[in-house]
């Protein structure tokens, strides 16, 4: 297992399920990809995906019964939790998988921890495959990438408000077009 | 041969700056006032669905470009946050609605490495079976519709003709003939049926032949060489940094197959080549799609003897806490029942943690990021879509292109945009 020593601004290393993620300061993004692009050759992003964990452990354990109000049919109880999960640093995390095409084929996450309202640096410098990607990040999840050159919504049409992929978006609460309700 | 090669098609990059994905109109190289913009798609019968192309023409040559996709979103990820992981799988197929069993094997394996659950060699060895005749169903499908746009054609009926015996086998094993779900997680919904591997024989027997048909029609077909040659170029350099994948890689020199270099299922356990070309260009992309499907023949004739071999063994995991119970069980069984009924209204638990999984779907690397919090539902999923990631090469692809040439060059990206929008 390679390691990844020297790597700029890595606050965590994680290793779990054949996965290694390297979690990142944000301030210091750009720097770490470059480092890993040029010395460690991950010459190719696979894929830049966003998670909002607003409401993460929020979900009662098995066993709850419901509120004093009575359980809600419509919301079938625990889900199965057996127990709370860890608790995550902040609300958004971003995960940019790399990967190394060459003899020695490797994947690696590099991992940001943001809160709403917070930017990252864009690595659209770095590799020009995160175009699209950091596009469609801020089109779901509403995080804004500093530096990139053309950030509009990509899935969405132009004027659609919020970010369907937060948690708090309702699901098939999207307002429904030539409608009499308009 | 090293995996990425020394020589370029053209010296240095041709990504367009600063935004990668927009070729904006050169006011040295064209009279602006000579411009017009014209949108190409998205209800246009050549762009594999709906994308959009806005394109700025000088007189016939293709001076700007940008790819608007977004038209067939259908929010698939939200969706599935909200099913139980069994319940979700569904989903997965019909994002790429053409290589939908490598969508849902996608899904399913990274559900899978999140579980730790082993599955049983005999279910490896026909999800390969399967994925193979799936890469083949999806470049017939590609074949039949790129040769079309660019007038022959003939060739779409007999790729489609083709293309309805994979679907008869997907029939047969899965009961219905595209989004099959057959892969459950653990193994596979059903044993394949007595006389698959016999059928999917024949249909090896007649593949390749078909294959050197078509080849007949097209490679000393002076209009189809003339429409396809030089056209399109990609650097192996530029398809690196745009995480181009699959044939769009192959066919710019990159030595580089998932299947091969990270090999899953159990593709470390059988013969194939990885077809290489090194021109980068529509030709090229077609030469790489007609040899893969040879390939997969191979590939598949081996998993029918070894699934041979392996008649009558479990295709399926044997985790009552995560797979079904066998149907003849719920007559007698009261635990049955029990973990029958769990399964079904609430879902069995995965546990915590984050996996992204990435294989060789017929349109090169499709990755799945999911994230789970140890419930009955992801929490997070997320797909790498190689569709959406070959969108990206538009604008590099097409530069000093005439109209004409357009609708070959869109056509050898492969998009599906279903998997491009999910």
């Amino acid at each position: 297992m390679t390691t990844y020593a020297g790597v700029p601004g890595v606050v965590e290393t994680r290793e779990a399920l054949g996965e290694t993620t390297l979690v990142v300061d944000p301030a210091r993004l750009v720097e770490a990809c470059t480092f890993l692009r040029d010395e460690h050759g991950f010459n190719f992003l696979s894929d830049i995906a966003a998670a909002d964990y607003l409401g993460w452990g929020a979900q009662e354990v098995a066993g709850y019964i419901g509120t004093a109000a009575g359980r809600d049919l419509h919301e079938p109880g625990s889900q199965g939790h057996a127990r709370v999960p860890e608790p995550k640093p902040k609300r958004f995390s971003i995960s940019y998988h790399l990967l190394r095409v060459g003899e020695e084929a490797e994947r690696l996450r590099v991992q940001v921890w943001l809160d709403d309202g917070e930017t990252v640096a864009s690595v659209l410098p770095v590799w020009p495959a995160a175009d699209w990607f950091e596009r469609e990040a801020w089109d779901m999840m509403g995080i804004r990438f500093e530096g990139h050159p053309n950030l509009v919504r990509i899935l969405m049409t132009d004027d659609w408000e919020g970010h369907p992929l937060r948690k708090d978006y309702p699901l098939g609460g999207e307002p429904v077009r030539f409608s009499d309700e308009d | 041969m090293a995996v990425i090669p020394s020589t370029s098609i053209y010296d240095g990059t041709r990504i367009p700056q600063p935004v990668p994905t927009i070729l904006e109109v050169d006011p040295d190289a064209h009279r602006l006032e000579d411009i017009l913009t014209i949108n190409f798609g998205p209800n246009h019968p050549s762009t594999h669905g709906v994308l959009r192309l806005v394109v700025d023409l000088d007189g016939e040559t293709v001076a700007g470009i940008r790819a608007i996709i977004g038209y067939l979103h259908t929010g698939f990820e939200k969706n599935m946050e909200s099913k139980s992981w069994w319940k979700s799988v569904t989903y997965a197929p019909r994002i790429d609605y053409v290589s939908f069993h490598a969508n849902e094997l996608l899904y399913v394996l990274a559900i899978e490495k999140l579980l730790g659950i082993d599955v049983p060699r005999r279910a490896t060895w026909a999800r390969m079976a399967m994925a193979e005749l799936n890469r083949i169903h999806s470049h017939l499908v590609w074949l039949g519709t790129s040769a079309l746009e660019i007038g022959a054609i003939s060739l779409f009926w007999y790729a489609f003709d083709d293309r309805d015996q994979i679907l008869d086998l997907f029939e047969m094993a899965g009961g219905t003939r595209m989004h099959t779900r057959y892969v459950q997680v653990g193994g596979l919904a059903e044993d394949l049926p007595p006389g698959f591997t016999t059928e999917a024989r024949k249909f090896c027997k007649s593949m390749p032949k078909s294959v050197d048909e078509y080849e007949a029609i097209l490679d000393r077909n002076a209009i189809w060489l003339e429409r396809t040659r030089g056209i399109g170029l990609l650097s192996a350099d530029d398809a690196l940094a745009l995480a181009q994948s699959g044939p769009m890689l192959r066919s710019s020199g990159v030595d580089w197959d998932l299947r091969r270099n990270m090999p899953y299922l159990a593709y470390d356990e059988v013969e194939f080549d990885v077809p290489v070309y090194p021109n980068g260009d529509v030709y090229d992309r077609y030469k790489v799609h007609m040899d893969e499907m040879r390939e997969s023949v191979r590939i598949v004739r081996q998993c029918l003897d070894r699934l041979d071999e392996m008649d009558g063994e479990p295709w399926i995991a044997d985790d009552r806490k995560v797979v079904l119970p066998p149907r003849h069980e719920l007559h007698t069984s009261m635990e049955s029942l029990i973990h029958h009924f769990k399964i079904v209204t609430e879902g069995f638990t995965v546990p915590e943690g984050e996996v992204y999984v990435a294989i060789e779907s017929p349109r090169g690397e499709a990755g799945c990021y999911l994230v789970s919090d140890g419930g009955a539902r992801p929490w997070r999923v997320r797909f790498r879509a190689p569709s959406f990631a070959a969108l990206q090469a538009t604008a590099t692809v097409v530069q000093d292109c005439l109209i004409a040439d357009l609708v070959a060059v869109a056509g050898s990206l492969d998009p599906v945009m279903g998997d491009a929008d999910r």
